[in-house]
């Protein structure tokens, strides 16, 4: 099961996933993140304190997406995973590739950043 | 003792796969994250068989025995879709899968990657994969 939730707050989309990411459900999360990125986000985060687990399927989504980051200058952040789930992004050397922080406010700080 | 399941080829029986490894892996004395890196491995090789070589029947069956072997664990899984050899399978770059904007192709790199050992056979059309953990207490005398 994967919900997902929406914020917008101020300059920052938070995308919240709350349950398990795995090859049935992917579908949805890849077309929250295109909603967000076609309505002109600047600054994404990715709220993952429910995130519980997430496969090949979900990893691949983000990944899709990390040139379109860059391209584009938008600012990507993932926040709140548990220990077993950031293992996982680490196995595939993923935690180089995206910023993965423990919680919000160290990745709201990475927009003040320039 | 062994724990056997026989998984529906839908990718909506994933999560029914998580329960059943979830019990079955609990007595073998490893971390937690240790458990969910197998149940991640052997999601991924189940998710391919049931996606590529069964496309998606759910009519069709994937059998699973979690089991000591050799004073390993070993969780087997057997079908008899189109083989798929996972040992053949070269892992892409992962610079080239982020380039080409490609949303899979990196499961059996993970597999790979938490698996200690990885056997495949296929015989009178029945594929059988053996993924292998060393107990996290092995040590060699």
């Amino acid at each position: 099961m994967l919900q997902l939730e929406r914020i917008k707050e101020g300059n920052k989309d938070i995308l919240r996933l709350i349950g398990e990411v795995d090859a049935s459900n992917s579908v949805l999360l890849d077309q929250s993140m295109q909603e967000i990125l076609q309505q002109g986000a600047t600054f994404l985060l990715i709220d993952g304190n429910q995130l519980g687990y997430i496969s090949s399927a979900g990893l691949g989504v983000f990944m899709s997406y990390l040139d379109d980051f860059s391209e584009q200058g938008i600012r990507f952040a993932i926040f709140g995973l548990n220990d077993q789930v950031t293992e996982v992004f680490k196995i595939l050397g993923l935690d180089r590739l995206i910023q993965i922080v423990p919680d919000k406010s160290t990745a709201i700080t990475l927009g003040n950043e320039p | 003792m062994s724990h056997k399941l026989n998984l529906s080829c839908c990718t909506s029986a994933l999560v029914e796969l998580r329960s059943f490894l979830q019990l079955s892996l609990k007595t073998y004395g490893f971390s937690e994250v240790d458990r969910h890196q197998l149940i991640l491995a052997v999601e991924e090789v189940c998710a391919n068989l049931i996606i590529h070589s069964h496309a998606c029947n759910p009519k069709e069956l994937i059998h699973l025995e979690v089991k000591e072997l050799k004073k390993k664990l070993s969780i087997e899984i057997t079908d008899k879709g189109d083989a798929f050899n996972l040992l053949e399978y070269e892992v892409p770059d992962l610079k080239k899968v982020i380039e080409e904007k490609r949303k899979g192709g990196i499961g059996i790199f993970l597999v790979k990657k938490i698996m200690d050992e990885i056997e495949f056979e296929s015989k009178n059309g029945k594929n059988t994969c053996r993924l292998i953990k060393n107990f996290p207490s092995a040590v060699e005398p």
